[in-house]
Parts: structure tokens; C-alpha cells; sequence
């Protein structure tokens, strides 16, 4: 078992896998978000409480879940890059963090918007919102060590250790903020609605996050072919691509 | 002599090496607690003279300015070090680099945050803060300066030697300084109000006992990356 996952540490035979990949994860994300916004835009019932403004939650909720999944995403493929030296997973772990830091961009954005009909301003120092801008700042901290240190294979080893460092916080932020939150002013209309979701809202939200994960993964995979053929770009097998002009 | 005691006598002898070099170039030591007492100036000059408006913002001013302070007097932890090739003798020494990374930083917290916590007195007074917050703000301080350089090591190995490695590190470390501040503010703040801050020093102590176990192991591999 272990011995044939370790075949795709090679960055060739990774290439290959991911070339292989991302029409699949490509096209099932296009067919996902088509069926899962038609599910959150059209089939789902108006909220009783705030109309169809909820149905922003369809972009919301998916991009913050992701924005976290993906520094795990990123954590865990540092931690095999630091255990194994593999370097395709120093590729992964690189390429996750715009990424991720696009993700809880975008959960920011739609959540300010979202806060604008329902609480009356674009920012309140929600919890939830608080955390999401303290992770974005990580993510450009970490994005801000890769770019300042120009060999590849020690930054990557660097961001590792860096974002190892952040999996230990993400917790311990993530709560401090709302004991801080709850402390400094009443409970406000929390993001995520009410605890039990009517199922007909909450499948297009599932439909959703699958999508968004699909997306992800094609994406990433996209960005890491990029990165092996620049990591790789002297050796024979890369040559011989460009030779022959294919993928 | 057998191992264990030869190691700490490594330790020991790297502390006091960084003590003394700290003390004879005292810029290094001074300027942080200058920049500490510069920014808390600036507040009443921004705020108002106010004593009540002064006073409520005490704990979160005295706080932020020392965050400021400490995160950035870590760039001089290990770039001199770096710079005339000492820290790659210190790695290639047969001692655990674990153990010599803690002298560093024990030997950072006692030339900046212990002194930091003297100027915060200071502060205090020059912020109206009432006796019965002052004890509360010198707990806070006592916890969580300790954090403050041990989670700073690990920005400090992991840009040692970066163009604009000072900017690097602050970026790097203040979202990680974010949980320290909220309960030592709270701790503070709960003082002012009379309340009890137990709890608040409780998860102030268990930061620093998690910082205490994990952040040298993580300077100590940050450094083998960077030296490579």
C-alpha cells in the first residue's frame, strides 16, 4: 500500500496523475456548482427571517469551510514534506496558499455583504468574521516567508514549520475570539442560521461545498503541474515533454 | 563529565554569553524599551489627556505597545549570531540545538521582556492605571512576555538572514500574538472592574506551558532549514 503511494512522490509520475486528474475534478466542479447554485438560487425556500438573503450562505459557507480545510490541506502536505523531503508535496503545500487565502478572501466579501442587509453595516467584529480575517492574515504571512526566500526547497521547508506553527493556533485563535466576542458584546445573528436547517436548504449547501472542493483540487492541481515543470525544468523527462509538445 | 550535565552546561554557558553580549551593546536592549515607551506617548497625545478615557484604555495600550516592542526586538536574537557563522557552530555542536535554542531565548526574555515589564510600571502610572490594576498587569506580563519571545523565536529563526527580515517577522507573528492579547487585555480589564482574573491567568499559563514545549523544538528545526 505504502509502497505504491510512494511511486506519485516521483514528480513525473505526479505529473502524469495530476494531468489525468483534472479534467475529472474540472468537470465535476462545472456540473456541482450548475446543480448546486440552481438548488440555492431557485429550488430553495426563501428564509422566514431574511427573505432571499440568505441565499448568499451558497457562496458564504462553502468558501469559509474551504478557507480552513485548506490549511489543512497545506499543513499536512508541509508535515510530509518535511518528514518524507518529498518534492512534490512541497509543491502542494506552496500552491494551497493563495489558494486558501482566495477562499477566505471571498468568505470576508460575501460575509460583509451579507452583514450589510442583516446587521446594518458592512463589518461587525463578528467571531466568526474576526477569525476568517486573522486566518487570511496568516495565509499572507506565510505567502510573505515563500516569497522572501528565494531557494525553493528551503522556503518551502520554512513555510512547513510555519504553517505547522499555525495549525497549533488555529484552535486557540479560533476560541479566544469567541470567548473575546462574547465578552465584549451581546450574541448577533450568527452566519450560519439557525442549528437545524431545513434539508431542502441544506443539500444545494452540501452540493455546494463538493463543488467548491472539486474546484479546489482542480485548481491546485493545475498550479502544482506548473510548479514541478519549474522545479523539474533541467531534467530529461521535462525535455522530452517540450519535445514532443504534449502534456 | 557525562552527557546530561555537559549539555547544560552548554546551556549555561550560552546564556551567559547572550547576557553579556546583550549588556555591552545595550542599543539592542534599550531601543525595544524606548519604542515601548515612544508608542504608549503617543496614545494620551492621540486620545486626550482624559484620566477616565486614559485609564479605560490603559490595558490594551500598555499590551499593544509591548506586542510592538517585543516583536520587533526579534530580529536581534539570532542575526548577529547569524551573521559571524556563531549559530552554525551553535547547530553543529553535539549538544541538543533544542536546549541551546531555549538558552537563546530564556536569554532574549530576560534582556527584553523582563525589563519590558518594569517600563510597563512606568506606563502605568503615565496612564492613570489604579493600584489595584497595576499587580493584575504585572501577572499578565510575567505570562505572557515569556510567550511573546518564545513564539517570536520561531518568526525570528525562520527570517533570520532575509532582506527585510524585521517587517518579515511582525508579519509573521503578529496573528499569532492575537489570543495573548485578547486574554491579557481581558485579565487587565476585569482587574479595573473588580472582578476576579483567575480564569484569564489560568489560560495565560496554559499558552505559555504550551509555548514552553513546543516553540523551542520548532526554532530549533526552523534554524536546520534555514542554515540548511
Amino acid at each position: 500500500m505504502f509502497e505504491s503511494l510512494t511511486k506519485y512522490a516521483s514528480p513525473q509520475i505526479a505529473y502524469g496523475l495530476a494531468g489525468r486528474l483534472i479534467p475529472w475534478f474540472g468537470w465535476t466542479a462545472a456540473l456541482l456548482f450548475i446543480a448546486g447554485l440552481y438548488g440555492g438560487l431557485v429550488y430553495a425556500p426563501p428564509d422566514y427571517q431574511q427573505g432571499d438573503g440568505f441565499r448568499i450562505i451558497y457562496v458564504h459557507v462553502p468558501a469559509a469551510w474551504l478557507s480552513l480545510f485548506t490549511y489543512m490541506v497545506m499543513a499536512s502536505a508541509g508535515a510530509a514534506g518535511l518528514i518524507w523531503k518529498t518534492k512534490v508535496s512541497d509543491a502542494v503545500a506552496r500552491n494551497c496558499a493563495p489558494l486558501g487565502a482566495a477562499f477566505t478572501f471571498l468568505a470576508l466579501c460575501t460575509g460583509s455583504l451579507w452583514g450589510k442587509p442583516m446587521w446594518g453595516t458592512y463589518w461587525v467584529w463578528d467571531a466568526r468574521l474576526t477569525s476568517e480575517l486573522i486566518l487570511l492574515f496568516l495565509y499572507l504571512g506565510y505567502m510573505a516567508l515563500q516569497s522572501a526566500i528565494e531557494e525553493r526547497r528551503t522556503a518551502a521547508r520554512a513555510g512547513a514549520v510555519l504553517a505547522l506553527v499555525g495549525v497549533v493556533n488555529i484552535p486557540i485563535i479560533h476560541y479566544s475570539v469567541i470567548w473575546w466576542n462574547t465578552l465584549h458584546q451581546g450574541p448577533t445573528i450568527t452566519l450560519t442560521g439557525a442549528p437545524t436547517m431545513a434539508t431542502s436548504m441544506l443539500i444545494p449547501l452540501l452540493i455546494m461545498t463538493l463543488a467548491y472542493m472539486c474546484y479546489f483540487a482542480a485548481v491546485l492541481l493545475v498550479r502544482v503541474r506548473g510548479e514541478i515543470l519549474q522545479q523539474e525544468r533541467n531534467s530529461h523527462w521535462v525535455r522530452q515533454l517540450i519535445l514532443e509538445g504534449g502534456n | 563529565m557525562n552527557g546530561q550535565t555537559s549539555a547544560w552546561y552548554a546551556f549555561s554557558a550560552l546564556l551567559r554569553r547572550d547576557l553579556v553580549l546583550g549588556l555591552r551593546y545595550l542599543a539592542d536592549l534599550t531601543n525595544p524599551l524606548l519604542l515601548f515607551l515612544i508608542v504608549i506617548t503617543l496614545f494620551p497625545l492621540s486620545l486626550g489627556p482624559d484620566k477616565e478615557v486614559l485609564r479605560s484604555f490603559a490595558p490594551a495600550i500598555i499590551w499593544v505597545a509591548a506586542v510592538l516592542a517585543s516583536s520587533l526586538s526579534l530580529d536581534a536574537v539570532f542575526r548577529s549570531d547569524y551573521e559571524d557563522g556563531c549559530l552554525e557552530q551553535i547547530l553543529l555542536s553535539p549538544y541538543p540545538a533544542v536546549l541551546l535554542a531555549g538558552a537563546k531565548i530564556l536569554a532574549h526574555w530576560l534582556l527584553s521582556g523582563a525589563p519590558l515589564i518594569l517600563f510597563a510600571l512606568l506606563a502605568g502610572v503615565f496612564l492613570y492605571l489604579p493600584e489595584a490594576a497595576i499587580m493584575p498587569l504585572v501577572l499578565t506580563l510575567l505570562l505572557g512576555t515569556p510567550v511573546l519571545s518564545l513564539v517570536g523565536a520561531v518568526a525570528g529563526a525562520l527570517t533570520v538572514g532575509l532582506r527585510g527580515s524585521a517587517l518579515l517577522q511582525s508579519l509573521i507573528i503578529l496573528p499569532l500574538y492575537m489570543p495573548l492579547l485578547i486574554f491579557a487585555t481581558a485579565a487587565v480589564n476585569h482587574a479595573l472592574a473588580g472582578h476576579s482574573i483567575a480564569g484569564e491567568l489560568y489560560f495565560l499559563g496554559a499558552m505559555l506551558a504550551l509555548a514552553l514545549t513546543l516553540a523551542p523544538f520548532a526554532v530549533a528545526s526552523s534554524l536546520r532549514i534555514r542554515l540548511g
